[in-house]
C-alpha cells in the first residue's frame, strides 16, 4: 500500500487496524473527540466504553494476556491519562503488551497549564516501557507502528502515545507498517550456542534439580510452554511455577510441585531451598519467591533463561545466564539434549523424588473443614470441581482470595489465569475479566474477588451489562481486607487498623441495581447450588460468598524469612518470636 | 550465592542515544528511580547527520550494581550503545572549569603564578578579579580549585567529565 494523505485522527484508526487491533478499550474526552469522530464513521474497529480509565487499561491487559495480542487503550488528556497510570504501571510490572493512546492539548498550548492538560509523557516515563509525543502529523503513523513493535518485542510492556489535538486535525502522509523499522531496539532472542551446551551439561548431571518457570513462559507463548513441558518430561525433573507462570505447565501433572514463594506449597519451597541445580525459565527471582536473599537456595547452581538482560543478576547471582526468548532457548536445549542422548542420574533423581514425596505428605494446603461456616478454600475447591471441562478463564483481585485461587484452582494451559502479580493492584480483576470476555465471547470468565477489592472498580458492572459480557464475580466476603489483617495479626499484635470493611453494600442488591444477577451463599451446603446457578445464567453475575473471617492464608514465608522457615498453619508460631527488624520493613 | 560485592567502584559510562526530546530525562529518571548514584553527567549532540547524542555519566556502586546500571541503560528504547570505559581499559577523561578568583596584592600575583603552572588560561580580568579557564583530569581541577580557596576563590562552574576510549575503536 502506498502512502496516502489523511487527517491524523484517521491515521490513528488506520494504524490500529493495520496492526491487527480488533477492539479498543476507552473513554472519550475533549482532546480525543477527533478520534472518536473517526471511530463513529467506521465499523472495522470495535470500541468498548469503560466507566473509568484505569479499567480500560486493566481490560486491555486481560485481553492481551488471554490472547497474546497487544491490548489497545484510548483515553483523553489530563485526568484521562493520569487515571490510566495505575494500569500502565501494572502492565509494566507484569510485562503485558499494551499500547495506550492518550489525548493531549494542542501543541502550542503544551506547558501552558491548559484545560485538562497533564505532562503525560513526563508522568508516564517511569511507568511505561517507552512513550511518544507526536508533534508532527507526518510522524504519527511511524510512531504508532513503532509503539506496537516496542510493546510486543523483547520483554513486552506498555507504551504510551500522546496525541495533541491539533495533530489529530492536521493532514499528513500515512506510512504503512512495513516501511517502519526501529533504529535501535533489537533485543537478543536467540541465545549463545556454547551456553546452551553448558546448560544441558549442568542439567544432565544434576542430582537434586528443579525447573522454576515464570511469566516469561506465558509471554513467549504456547510453544514455549509446550517445550518447557517437553524438557521436563525428557528429564523427569520436578517443576514449580510462579504466580505469573501458572498454567505454563499442567497443574495436574505428577511432576508439578505447585506454586512456590510466599504462599507457595511446602514441597515447592523446600525443593527450591535444597536443590543443587535451579533452572529458571522466564522468572525474575521476585522477592515474593526468594524470601530472605542471603538464605535463598544456598547450595545450588543457578541457570537463568531470560529475554531481559537487566533481569539477570539483579538480586540473585546466577552461574549461567542465557539471554533469549524462552521458546527459542528451550527448543535449542531440547535439540542438544536429544543429540547428546543425555541421561539423568536415575539413582539420585529417584532419591530426590522420594524426599519430595515425603514433603508432599505434609499436605500443606489442608485446612479445617466446617459444616457451619463456609471456608474460603472450600468455596474455591467447589468452584474448581464444578467448572471442570469448561473453557474457563480466571482473573483475580488482590489479597488472600488471590493466593487461595492460585493454590486451589488448577490450570492445565497458559493464558487462562490473569492476575496482578508485580504491582498487586486491587480492582484489577473485574476489568481484566471484561477484557478476557471480549476476547473469548463464548467462554466462562470468573473474577475471584474479595469484598474490599471489588469495590475499587465496581462501576465496570455497567460496562459488562452494556456489552452483554456474562462475567461472573465470585466474591469471598470475609468483611476484612484479609491479607492486611493477616499481616496485622502476625506483625502488629493483632491491631486491625483500618482493615475492617465497614458499610459494605448488599452485593445481591448491588448486582440487581446494575441489572445483573445477584446470588448469595452463607452456608457450606448452599455453595454448590449457587455456583451451578452462576454458571447457568447467561448474564453478568455477582456471587456473595460469606466466608470465615478468621481464616489465614498458609503456607506463609513471613517477610525476611528463608524458605525453610515457613509457617504451615495457625498453630505454627514462629520459634523466635515476631518477624525480625529486617523483615518488618519489607512489604 | 547471592549479592557478591567487593566494595564501591567508580565507573565512567558512555551512552550513545537518539537525540530526541526527553532522552536525557529518561536516563536521569532511570538513575533516580532506582537510586543509582550520578557523580557527573554530560550530554551533547555528537552526530547531526544521524541525530545521535552522547551521554557520559560517572557513577559509583558495587560491581553487581554497575552491571545492573549498564543493563538498565541498554534496555532503554532510544539507546544505541552502552560502553563502560573504566572496564574496557585505556581511555581519556577531561573536564573543563571556569574559576573566578578575586584577590589583591600578593594573593593576586600568587593566583596568576599558580594558574601559569597549571596551564590555566585567563579568560577575564579586572583590577580585582580573574576568571581562569582550565581543562584536565578531575584530580587536576580539584587540586587547582583547592589552591585557589585561600587566594580569593569566588565561583566555580564545571562541565563534568567527558571521556573517550584510546585507540581507533568507536563506541
Amino acid at each position: 500500500m502506498s502512502a496516502a494523505a489523511m487527517p491524523g485522527a484517521e491515521m490513528v484508526i488506520k494504524a490500529l487496524v493495520d496492526q491487527g487491533v480488533d477492539v479498543v478499550f476507552g473513554y472519550p474526552g475533549g482532546a480525543v473527540l477527533p478520534i472518536y469522530d473517526a471511530l463513529f464513521k467506521q465499523n472495522r474497529l470495535r470500541h468498548i466504553l469503560v466507566r473509568h480509565e484505569q479499567a480500560a487499561v486493566h481490560a486491555a491487559e486481560g485481553y492481551a494476556r488471554s490472547t497474546g495480542k497487544v491490548g489497545a487503550v484510548l483515553v483523553t488528556s489530563g485526568p484521562g491519562a493520569t487515571n490510566a497510570v495505575t494500569g500502565l504501571t501494572d502492565a509494566l510490572m507484569d510485562s503485558i503488551p499494551v499500547v495506550c493512546l492518550t489525548g493531549q492539548v494542542p501543541t502550542h498550548l503544551i506547558g501552558n497549564d491548559a484545560f485538562q492538560e497533564a505532562d503525560t509523557t513526563g508522568i508516564t516515563r517511569p511507568c511505561t516501557k517507552h512513550n511518544y509525543l507526536v508533534k508532527d502529523v507526518n510522524d504519527l503513523a511511524r510512531m504508532m507502528h513503532e509503539a506496537f513493535y516496542v510493546a510486543r518485542t523483547g520483554r513486552p510492556g506498555p507504551v504510551v502515545v500522546d496525541l495533541p489535538k491539533d495533530v489529530l486535525f492536521a493532514t499528513g502522509t500515512y506510512t504503512p507498517p512495513e516501511s517502519v523499522t526501529h533504529k535501535t531496539y533489537r533485543p537478543q532472542t536467540v541465545p549463545d550456542a556454547a551456553r546452551i551446551a553448558a546448560a544441558v551439561e549442568l542439567i544432565a548431571s544434576a542430582k537434586r534439580p528443579v525447573f522454576y518457570g515464570g511469566g516469561g513462559l506465558v509471554n513467549s507463548g504456547e510453544r514455549a510452554c509446550a517445550l518447557f513441558q517437553e524438557l521436563a518430561r525428557l528429564t523427569g525433573y520436578p517443576v514449580t511455577l510462579t504466580l505469573m507462570g501458572l498454567g505454563a505447565y499442567p497443574a495436574s501433572d505428577k511432576q508439578f510441585l505447585g506454586m512456590l514463594g510466599m504462599h507457595g506449597t511446602y514441597e515447592a519451597n523446600l525443593v527450591m531451598h535444597g536443590c543443587d541445580l535451579m533452572v529458571n525459565v522466564g522468572a525474575r527471582f521476585d522477592d515474593r519467591v526468594t524470601g530472605k536473599l542471603a538464605a535463598f537456595s544456598p547450595g545450588s547452581k543457578k541457570i537463568h533463561v531470560d529475554i531481559d538482560p537487566s533481569s539477570v543478576n539483579k538480586n540473585v547471582s546466577v552461574d549461567l545466564a542465557l539471554i533469549g526468548d524462552a521458546g527459542e532457548t528451550l527448543a535449542e536445549m531440547i535439540k542438544v539434549w536429544k543429540a547428546k542422548r543425555a541421561k539423568p542420574d536415575a539413582k539420585a533423581i529417584g532419591a530426590w523424588w522420594r524426599q519430595i514425596d515425603e514433603w508432599r505428605k505434609r499436605d500443606c494446603l489442608r485446612y479445617q473443614k466446617s459444616d457451619r461456616i463456609i471456608k474460603p478454600q472450600y468455596a474455591l475447591e467447589r468452584l474448581y470441581a464444578l467448572t471442570r471441562g469448561r473453557d474457563l478463564y480466571v482473573t483475580t483481585e488482590v489479597g488472600q482470595h488471590q493466593m487461595w485461587a492460585a493454590q486451589f484452582l488448577k490450570f492445565e494451559a497458559p493464558r487462562h489465569w490473569m492476575t496482578s502479580g508485580g504491582l498487586g493492584t486491587m480492582g484489577y480483576g473485574l476489568p481484566a475479566a471484561m477484557g478476557v470476555q471480549v476476547a473469548h465471547p463464548g467462554a466462562l470468565v470468573i473474577d475471584v474477588a474479595g469484598e474490599a477489592s471489588i469495590l475499587m472498580n465496581i462501576q465496570e458492572m455497567s460496562t459488562v451489562m452494556q456489552y452483554r459480557l456474562p462475567v461472573k464475580v465470585f466474591i469471598l466476603n470475609n468483611q476484612y481486607m484479609g491479607m492486611v489483617r493477616q499481616w496485622q495479626e502476625l506483625l502488629h499484635g493483632g491491631r486491625y487498623s483500618e482493615s475492617y470493611t465497614a458499610s459494605l453494600p448488599d452485593f445481591v442488591k448491588l448486582a440487581e441495581a446494575f441489572g445483573a444477577v445477584g446470588l448469595r451463599a452463607t452456608r457450606p451446603d448452599e455453595v454448590d447450588s449457587v455456583i451451578k446457578e452462576m454458571i447457568k445464567v447467561d448474564k453478568p453475575v455477582i456471587v456473595d460468598v460469606v466466608v470465615d473471617q478468621t481464616e489465614n492464608c498458609f503456607p506463609m514465608i513471613p517477610s525476611g524469612a528463608a524458605h525453610n522457615e515457613m509457617l504451615l498453619g495457625p498453630q505454627d508460631k514462629q520459634t523466635e518470636g515476631p518477624v525480625s527488624e529486617e523483615g518488618m520493613v519489607l512489604v | 550465592m547471592s549479592g557478591s560485592s567487593s566494595g564501591i567502584e567508580k565507573h565512567t559510562i558512555a551512552v550513545l542515544v537518539d537525540n530526541e526530546p526527553g532522552v536525557l530525562a529518561r536516563v536521569i529518571g532511570l538513575f533516580s528511580g532506582r537510586g543509582y548514584n550520578i557523580e557527573s553527567l554530560t550530554v551533547a549532540e555528537v552526530d547531526r547527520a544521524h541525530g545521535l547524542s552522547r551521554i557520559t555519566v560517572v557513577t559509583s556502586g558495587t560491581p553487581m550494581i554497575i552491571e545492573q546500571i549498564k543493563a538498565q541503560l541498554g534496555r532503554l528504547v532510544p539507546v544505541h550503545a552502552v560502553r563502560d570505559l573504566t572496564q574496557e581499559g585505556a581511555h581519556v577523561e577531561r573536564e573543563l572549569a571556569l574559576i573566578k578568583v578575586a584577590g589583591t596584592g600578593d594573593k593576586r600575583i600568587e593566583s596568576l603564578r599558580l594558574a601559569d603552572i597549571f596551564r590555566a588560561r585567563v579568560v577575564d580580568s579586572t583590577i580585582e578579579s580573574f576568571v581562569f579557564e582550565m581543562t584536565g583530569s578531575t584530580e587536576k581541577l580539584n587540586a587547582f580549585i583547592n589552591l585557589m580557596e585561600p587566594l580569593g576563590l569566588i565561583d566555580v562552574s564545571r562541565t563534568g567529565v567527558v571521556a573517550i576510549s584510546r585507540g581507533a575503536g568507536r563506541i
